[in-house]
């Protein structure tokens, strides 16, 4: 068993490892960029669906949500807004280093906030209700956003945003500064996440799992805690979409930002590969899925879809609580078997 | 005085009528039997007080308030809290764990990030012994056997320090050896920590031992009321039972 002096020390390695990888592989830095992206994608969805059970088909939106915010703000806030008879989808604004990483960041922020506010209002409606019927009312959210983004002439309507040029010239470039930006906003939400799961929260969020109807009338008023859940997921989700967009460079409503087929069932399977309702089972998954699904698009294109719907297959028959579920399961298991001892 | 006291209450899903004008009053300090023949209305009474569903008709009283239209978590944070007939425990956590999330937690940012602390787990631990959980504590809830569950859902009620428990069959399922430390620890808990219990159950022998006074429902109705000898004697009461 890993000891947590030992899980400590791997954690830090880990993160040494991280910093200097994009001077390893330069070639791969968009890849590991990825990499953090998704570990955020599988960690916020399980905060919702893993530790409370309730799975969400629909925070896709909160991604694509903090993308559109952000590109918004990146295009106006320095800007002296658009010409009327500009077409949205060609403007492209070039800030310098300044105007760029402000704009960037009151943007990134904005977006957050926004996926809260969104969060919290849909969450007051939809999350009353129990279980399935939550997951069936989520599945219309992520695909209703992209149509009304489509509609919006201000976001571009269907053809799409393009997010501002990086400045050139500075010590970082643009894949090494999305990359250690990610990389951080990924350890931060681990963290964080980390330490939420061990607290009183974290422990009403496995109650309602377990038994809903149990922690309502011991007094725990649950749909506060989902919606308190949600949000978290949203903010920091919002925070992935409003990078992913700038790293992409372009947005598009129905490929990127609310692409529930891609990044929206993605973060679901990944979260399920390597076991919900862990800390670390995210975190795995999300290195094995998008590793495997690169390798599949290299090597097998064409048939790189059936070879990632394959893996998933086994996964489910195989591990159905995951990598990590599965360990924990024996763990458990052993655990019982001493104390039953203990007790003769 | 009456903590707890439920006026003419009526309740009915569509055609199918489950309480006519229930009435019944617990004082504090009291432990006080529901009893009456499967079908009669008895769970359904417990959802109408713990605001499981609206009711039809009626007022209940807890403490001088009325809480006919509040909902289960407000209630429960009155210090009224349930039991359910199956056990309701969170059965991928430990008792532990169990025990923990049954303390008085309320969802205040300042605890989102603070573990639980040394006194509720202190508390925890002495509530585990008094129920003979103490050794199984860090088992998974759903792994225990099904009377071990129903201890381990009375001592979670415990750890809230409720002022009175509503006790749907707290022996139904439970073997004999066990039933009896059921019925000590259900008076311990009336007479040292000082908890109204409301219970409902079907076994006899228990509820005779147990309850001050014994209301009886038929059919969704008061049949009957008193201490334990005049319901065992009552005819009403004997032919609700037995048919006539």
């Amino acid at each position: 068993m890993i000891t947590k002096n030992k899980q400590n020390n791997l954690i830090w390695l880990g993160l040494a490892i991280s910093t200097i990888l994009p001077f390893l592989f330069p070639n791969y830095i968009t890849f590991l960029t990825y990499i953090w992206v998704m570990i955020i994608l599988a960690l916020t969805w399980d905060m919702l669906g893993g530790q409370t059970g309730y799975t969400s088909f629909g925070n896709i939106l909160f991604f694509g949500v903090g993308m559109y915010v952000c590109a918004v703000v990146q295009r106006d806030m320095f800007s002296s807004g658009l010409d009327r008879f500009e077409r949205v989808s060609e403007v492209v604004v070039n800030l310098n280093a300044s105007e760029y990483f402000i704009s960037l960041a009151v943007g990134t922020f904005s977006g957050a906030l926004v996926a809260v506010f969104l969060a919290v209002i849909l969450g007051s409606g939809i999350l009353g209700m129990r279980g399935h019927y939550f997951a069936i009312c989520t599945l219309g959210l992520g695909h209703a956003a992209a149509e009304i983004a489509s509609g919006i002439e201000y976001l571009g309507a269907g053809s799409g945003m393009v997010t501002p040029i990086y400045p050139s010239g500075l010590f970082l470039g643009k894949e090494e500064f999305y990359y250690y930006a990610l990389l951080m906003v990924a350890v931060a939400t681990f963290f964080l996440f980390k330490k939420i799961y061990q607290s009183q929260f974290g422990l009403a969020l496995n109650a309602i799992r377990d038994n809903e109807n149990k922690a309502e009338s011991m007094g725990i008023h649950t749909t506060q805690y989902k919606i308190a859940g949600w949000s978290i997921s949203a903010f920091f989700l919002a925070i992935a979409g409003a990078g992913v967009g700038n790293v992409i460079g372009f947005i598009d409503p129905v490929e990127i930002a609310f692409s529930g087929p891609t990044f929206g069932v993605w973060m679901i399977v990944m979260a399920i590969l390597g076991g919900k309702g862990t800390i670390w089972g995210p975190v795995l998954g999300a290195i094995i899925l998008y590793s495997a699904k690169e390798t599949f698009w290299t090597y097998l294109l064409g048939w790189d879809k059936v070879a990632l719907g394959l893996l998933i297959l086994i996964v489910v028959v195989y591990f159905p609580k995951g990598i990590l579920g599965y360990f924990k399961e024996r763990k458990q298991l052993s655990n019982n078997i001493l104390s039953q001892k203990g007790e003769s | 005085m009456d903590l707890l006291s439920v006026n003419s209450v009526n309740k009915s899903y569509g055609g199918v009528v489950a309480n006519t004008d229930v009435s019944l009053e617990v004082p504090e300090g009291k432990i006080v039997g529901v009893i009456g023949p499967n079908g009669s209305g008895k769970t359904t009474l417990f959802n109408s007080i713990v605001g499981h569903h609206p009711i039809d008709s009626g007022e209940i009283y807890f403490n001088n308030q009325e809480i006919s239209r509040l909902t289960i978590p407000k209630i429960a944070r009155m210090g009224m809290l349930r039991t359910f007939q199956q056990t309701h425990i969170y059965g991928k956590m430990t008792c532990v764990q169990n025990m923990q999330i049954s303390s008085d937690i309320d969802a205040n940012w300042k605890r989102i990030f603070s573990p639980f602390s040394s006194d509720v787990d202190d508390n925890a631990d002495e509530l585990l012994s008094f129920v003979g959980l103490y050794k199984k504590r860090f088992l998974l809830a759903g792994d225990l056997s099904f009377g071990q569950q129903k201890l381990l859902e009375f001592a979670m009620a415990l750890m809230k320090k409720p002022r009175m428990l509503l006790l749907d069959e707290p022996t139904a399922g439970v073997n004999p050896t066990l039933i009896n430390g059921l019925i000590d620890r259900l008076h311990q808990a009336n007479e040292d920590m000082g908890i109204t219990l409301l219970v409902i159950e079907h076994n006899m022998r228990v509820i005779m031992n147990l309850a001050e006074h014994i209301y009886c429902l038929a059919n969704g109705t008061m049949l009957a009321e008193g201490d334990p000898d005049n319901i065992q004697n009552d005819q009403r009461v004997i032919d609700a039972y037995l048919g006539n």
